[in-house]
């Protein structure tokens, strides 16, 4: 302790408690009541009063020094270093977004797979349960509303073929669906065409195109075969439709009522005509999405 | 990473490089090295948790690395050296007095002193930040007060008078 040896003070051997507290004093840290005390004791010890003294004027002395720093302008490195820690952070967060937008979608894309499959109803998430017990048509209306939750928040990827190759899009979907398609517009309800991609679904091929209002709002039509057709037969016989489906195919040509459905991540109205499946989804209330829906219908 | 609470604490770091350092080019490199230590580890900083109190934690890091990292730096005796020394303007001889003593405290008995005093933290704030029990910091504390009023009482060192018939010469410690 040869610092103590410099120390004037004859309290050297006083136990650490008492030198704490002097610190403490010193330091603000002591509670009031404890203050007081230990001022009235160090005012019958004029020493040890005077190198509290001194240890309170030199932190008065040490608090001073450079203060004017505390109110200069921040050197211009410091803020570009910063700066630059920000905007690389803020990329970092994208790229996560993007990725984990894609994690979400093969987790989605797993989901439907499984259930599709419907061979292990027992252990299938009760949510999606329900949908797999009901009508293919209902299923399908599930489907369209998660391809629609997926993809919907996309920025930079939200369709394979953007409108502005819109020909092309219909060419190439009318193709992989087996079916001549023809391309709704809703411009007179104040959504244009994104675009499209192709999807798959447990019956074979699907489609989706993106429409977006200007306030950015997007609402998707899923399409596609309800039975496997003889251009997308992909699927094995064992698959869900083939048994209970037949009296389904039967009555799917009069079926053309719209359905709406909650069942999804957002709402959709759904319906059947010739055999193939249409589902508009979209975060709307009803009205808006049926009366998207009708003029959708009246143009296929 | 919040850029508007690290923008706050900054002004402070750059204070307390400096009195710690003793040296303003030091103290901004210091200060640059934990922001950019800051900036990449940022993920290790738990939101909510005290933000001062973990960058002071990477500066002393920073700091006493670069310490160990250079033994060879050597203190100059101010005395040998103070003729090539030019002064500030600014802050009063006290001050460059007590600058100058705290350079010469062993820099783990400084950091322990500063925070205390110039930083306002409270000994287990203290403790943590330098990763010592809060018995090590009451006694660097100790030892750090008693020293630096032992060689605050030393200084100013007495200048010897100007011989007889030279011109007396302006001359400042730094």
């Amino acid at each position: 302790m040869s610092a103590f040896a410099m120390d004037p003070s004859p309290h050297l051997s006083a136990a650490h408690s008492t030198d704490h507290a002097w610190h403490a004093l010193v330091d603000g840290r002591l509670p009031p009541a404890d203050a007081a005390g230990l001022q009235q004791q160090l005012a019958a010890d004029p020493t040890a009063q005077a190198t509290v003294a001194q240890w309170q004027a030199q932190r008065q002395q040490l608090r001073a020094l450079h203060q004017n720093l505390l109110a200069a302008p921040l050197p211009d490195a410091l803020l570009q270093t910063l700066a630059d820690a920000t905007a690389r952070r803020t990329e970092q967060h994208r790229r996560w977004w993007r990725w984990g937008g894609m994690a979400a979608s093969v987790l989605v894309a797993f989901a439907l797979g499984w259930v599709g499959r419907g061979q292990w109803p027992a252990v299938a998430p009760s949510g999606l349960l329900a949908m797999n017990a009901s009508a293919p048509t209902q299923r399908f209306a599930t489907q369209a509303a998660m391809a629609h939750a997926v993809y919907q928040p996309e920025q930079r990827h939200p369709v394979e073929v953007p409108a502005a190759q819109q020909e092309h899009l219909v060419q190439w979907l009318s193709k992989r669906l087996g079916r001549p398609l023809k391309l709704p517009l809703l411009t007179a309800q104040g959504y244009e065409l994104v675009g499209g991609r192709l999807l798959p679904g447990d019956t074979g091929a699907r489609a989706q195109f993106m429409y977006q209002n200007s306030a950015g709002e997007r609402v998707t039509l899923y399409l596609g075969a309800l039975a496997p057709t003889t251009a997308t037969q992909a699927l094995p016989p064992a698959t869900v439709l083939t048994a209970p489906a037949k009296p389904a195919q039967a009555q799917q040509p009069a079926e053309t009522a719209f359905r709406f459905t909650q069942e999804g991540p957002v709402p959709g109205f759904y319906w059947t005509d010739q055999g193939f499946g249409y589902a508009l989804s979209g975060q709307l209330p009803r009205p808006a999405l049926q009366a998207l829906a009708t003029a959708v219908y009246q143009q296929l | 990473m919040n850029r508007i609470q690290v923008v706050e604490q900054l002004p402070g770091l750059r204070r307390y490089a400096r009195v710690l350092t003793g040296d303003a080019w030091a103290a901004d490199d210091l200060v640059q090295d934990t922001l950019e230590r800051a900036c990449s580890k940022w993920r290790l900083w738990r939101s909510g948790s005290d933000l001062r109190a973990w960058l002071f934690t990477l500066m002393h890091n920073l700091y006493l690395n670069q310490r160990r990292a250079m033994p060879s730096l050597q203190r100059l005796e101010i005395d040998d050296v103070q003729d090539n020394l030019q002064a500030d303007a600014s802050p009063s001889d006290d001050a460059l007095d007590l600058e100058r003593c705290l350079q010469r405290l062993p820099a783990e008995q400084r950091a322990v002193l500063l925070l205390v005093t110039l930083e306002d933290l409270s000994y287990e704030d203290t403790a943590r930040i330098l990763a010592i029990p809060v018995g090590t910091v009451m006694s660097r504390l100790s030892r750090a007060r008693s020293r630096l009023r032992a060689l605050m009482d030393r200084t100013p060192a007495p200048k010897p008078a100007p011989a007889p018939g030279q011109p007396p010469v302006l001359r400042r410690l730094k």
